[in-house]
């Protein structure tokens, strides 16, 4: 039984809160080994074990921090070969991402991306992934050689500590990393301010589309979003327009976000969208459009015309509020 | 600069999709197939670079040989020429084999930069791209925002998540573009009449000495069930007549969320 991986992307020594996920979800299918990679790598070993690594690897060389993907494939393709683990799982993150694919390339395995959930079946794995907005649930299972490599989206499982954890078992590695080869570095690193509770852990999100006509309207999202205490969120079509930075996108390629209240002005509803908000307990759109998806999805929809609506919603908060 | 462009010919993603619970395949009657619009910023990408460094760009695409008008769609835009990996046999392929049958319809080609949309808008899976970067042995930059190749080198705005890395690497490189990198242009009269008269050449597994390794052959993984998630109870929808925000804020004080 060579068990169960999770590839562990820490920042400055903390996991990422997928990383405690994976954890989660591996722990229940077996012995689980966490490789944690970059510069302050090994603080992250006491929460690692307490959400059920039993033994972590840990390489700290400062490539694995500057270097994109390929010194974490290199490392990860010769632990393999030696250990030979059933499964390994990451994150669906932006490195998550490069670094099982590259890895699903050099090594000639499956890769299954955008999971929600991996169960036992037979000898082997059932992997569990919603396509068309989360509509319908696909279970793939693996024809290749172990391991299988399974990419699962942020926020599919919720991270629980272990019961009863244990320090688990360290082994620090110090071979040189291979970047003898053409790689792709990191120059630099740039922070998009923003205020508010963060996306992925706000109850309240107040998220923005298309609809909305012009980026300055966001202004009464913003004024919003204060009364409320919530999160400012916005679709792909309003950040790749450059209405709202990157940081702010909910769906798809952005953020998955798990509110208890999730808020949709002028938002359609595209299957991309959707993927990252329908796990919000309540949904409430407003929209122009009738005929636009959200209105499947959410618990109270209003037909009409966001400008009108938002501003008059605002007041409304307010004076309730002030009682 | 040689710009190789890789794009995917989907169902409009504008129409809900429908999978085939026998065949456990995407229904594609009665939905019209058009280029992936994610690929159109990749193409734009490519386009913008050759008209700024001299160059052209190729346009490669594997499917059915109706993804022909995918390619053309690539061309009006105003790539110079195409490559239509097509085959029988690779019907139904994973990622990986995706990835190996570009990799092989450009083997002994030289190629300075190789530029693909994130992910596909059907299959969101965004594997092929790093795959393909690996099988090739090139840096990948991932999910630009912003490009720029300058003294044999290519620079990216990498999206986070909370704002963006500046990633650098020598060419040749794969790069992933997102949607925010450009406005993709809108393929001219011109362009549509001159991309009839543009270059594809059709390649099948056995001009790339795939055969066994890729398609069927090869599946790495196979998929053995559908079903429809527990659908969310769709609510109470009503049309604004003034009162529209009252009910939302009473909706809010049910929720105690004021």
């Amino acid at each position: 039984m060579a068990g169960i991986w999770v590839f562990a992307e820490t920042v400055d020594g903390t996991p990422a809160p997928v990383v405690l996920e994976l954890l989660t979800k591996a722990r229940s299918l077996g012995e689980t080994t966490a490789i944690a990679l970059g510069p302050g790598a090994s603080k992250s070993v006491a929460t690692l074990g307490n959400y059920g690594a039993t033994k972590v690897y840990v390489h700290e060389d400062p490539a694995f921090r500057d270097v994109l993907a390929t010194p974490a494939v290199e490392l990860l393709a010769g632990l393999i070969e030696k250990d030979q683990p059933d499964l390994v799982i990451f994150g669906m993150t932006y490195d998550g991402r490069d670094v099982a694919s590259r890895l699903s390339a050099r090594l000639g395995t499956a890769l299954i991306a955008n999971a929600s959930d991996v169960v036992r079946k037979d000898a082997g794995w059932a992997v569990v992934t919603p396509v068309f907005g989360g509509s319908l649930l696909v279970t793939t299972v693996p024809r290749a050689k172990a391991p299988t490599l399974v990419l699962i989206r942020p926020k599919a499982v919720a991270a629980e500590p272990a019961a009863s954890p244990s320090a688990p078992q360290v082994e620090t590695l110090t071979d040189p990393v291979e970047t003898g080869r053409p790689v792709a570095r990191v120059l630099r690193r740039e922070k998009e301010k923003a205020s508010g509770p963060k996306l992925e852990d706000a109850a309240i999100i107040v998220s923005g589309g298309r609809g909305l006509g012009a980026p300055e309207n966001f202004k009464m999202l913003d004024e919003l979003a204060a009364e409320l205490g919530a999160a400012v969120g916005a679709s792909r079509a309003v950040v790749d327009a450059g209405w709202k930075p990157y940081s702010f996108q909910i769906g798809q390629t952005g953020k998955t976000v798990k509110p208890a209240v999730y808020i949709a002005l002028g938002i359609s509803g595209a299957m991309q969208h959707t993927v990252g908000m329908k796990g919000a307990k309540t949904i409430i759109a407003i929209n122009k459009d009738p005929e636009a998806p959200i209105f499947k999805l959410a618990d109270l929809g209003v037909i009409g015309d966001v400008h009108k609506i938002v501003p008059q919603l605002i007041q409304e908060v307010r004076s309730r509020k002030g009682k | 600069m040689n710009v190789l462009v890789c794009v995917k010919q989907i169902p409009d993603p504008n129409v809900p999709g429908k999978l085939d619970p026998q065949s456990k395949r995407l229904v594609r009657e009665g939905v019209d197939a058009v280029l992936d619009p994610g690929d159109e910023h990749a193409v734009e990408a490519g386009l913008q670079i050759v008209e700024k460094v001299g160059g052209e760009v190729t346009i490669i695409s594997m499917g059915p040989p109706g993804a022909m008008e995918a390619i053309r769609r690539a061309l009006a835009m105003g790539g110079h020429r195409g490559i239509l990996i097509t085959d029988p046999g690779l019907e139904n392929s994973d990622a990986l084999s995706t990835a190996r049958a570009i990799a092989a319809a450009i083997k002994g080609q030289t190629h300075d930069l190789i530029i693909c949309g994130t992910e596909s808008t059907d299959g969101s899976s965004g594997a092929v791209p790093a795959q393909l970067a690996e099988l090739l042995g090139l840096p990948l930059l991932s999910f630009a925002k912003k490009l720029e190749v300058t003294d044999g080198k290519a620079q990216i705005e990498r999206q986070t998540d909370d704002g963006y890395d500046v990633v650098e690497a020598p060419l040749p490189a794969v790069v992933t573009v997102t949607g925010g990198i450009n406005e993709a242009r809108y393929p001219a009269l011109r362009g549509i009449m001159q991309a009839k008269n543009k270059e594809v050449k059709q390649v099948g597994l056995r001009d790339m000495g795939l055969d066994g390794q890729a398609g069927k052959a090869a599946l790495t993984e196979e998929v053995v069930e559908i079903k429809p998630a527990e659908a969310r109870k769709a609510g109470e929808v009503v049309e604004d007549k003034g009162e529209g925000a009252k009910r939302v804020a009473d909706y809010l004080a049910e929720l105690k969320v004021i």
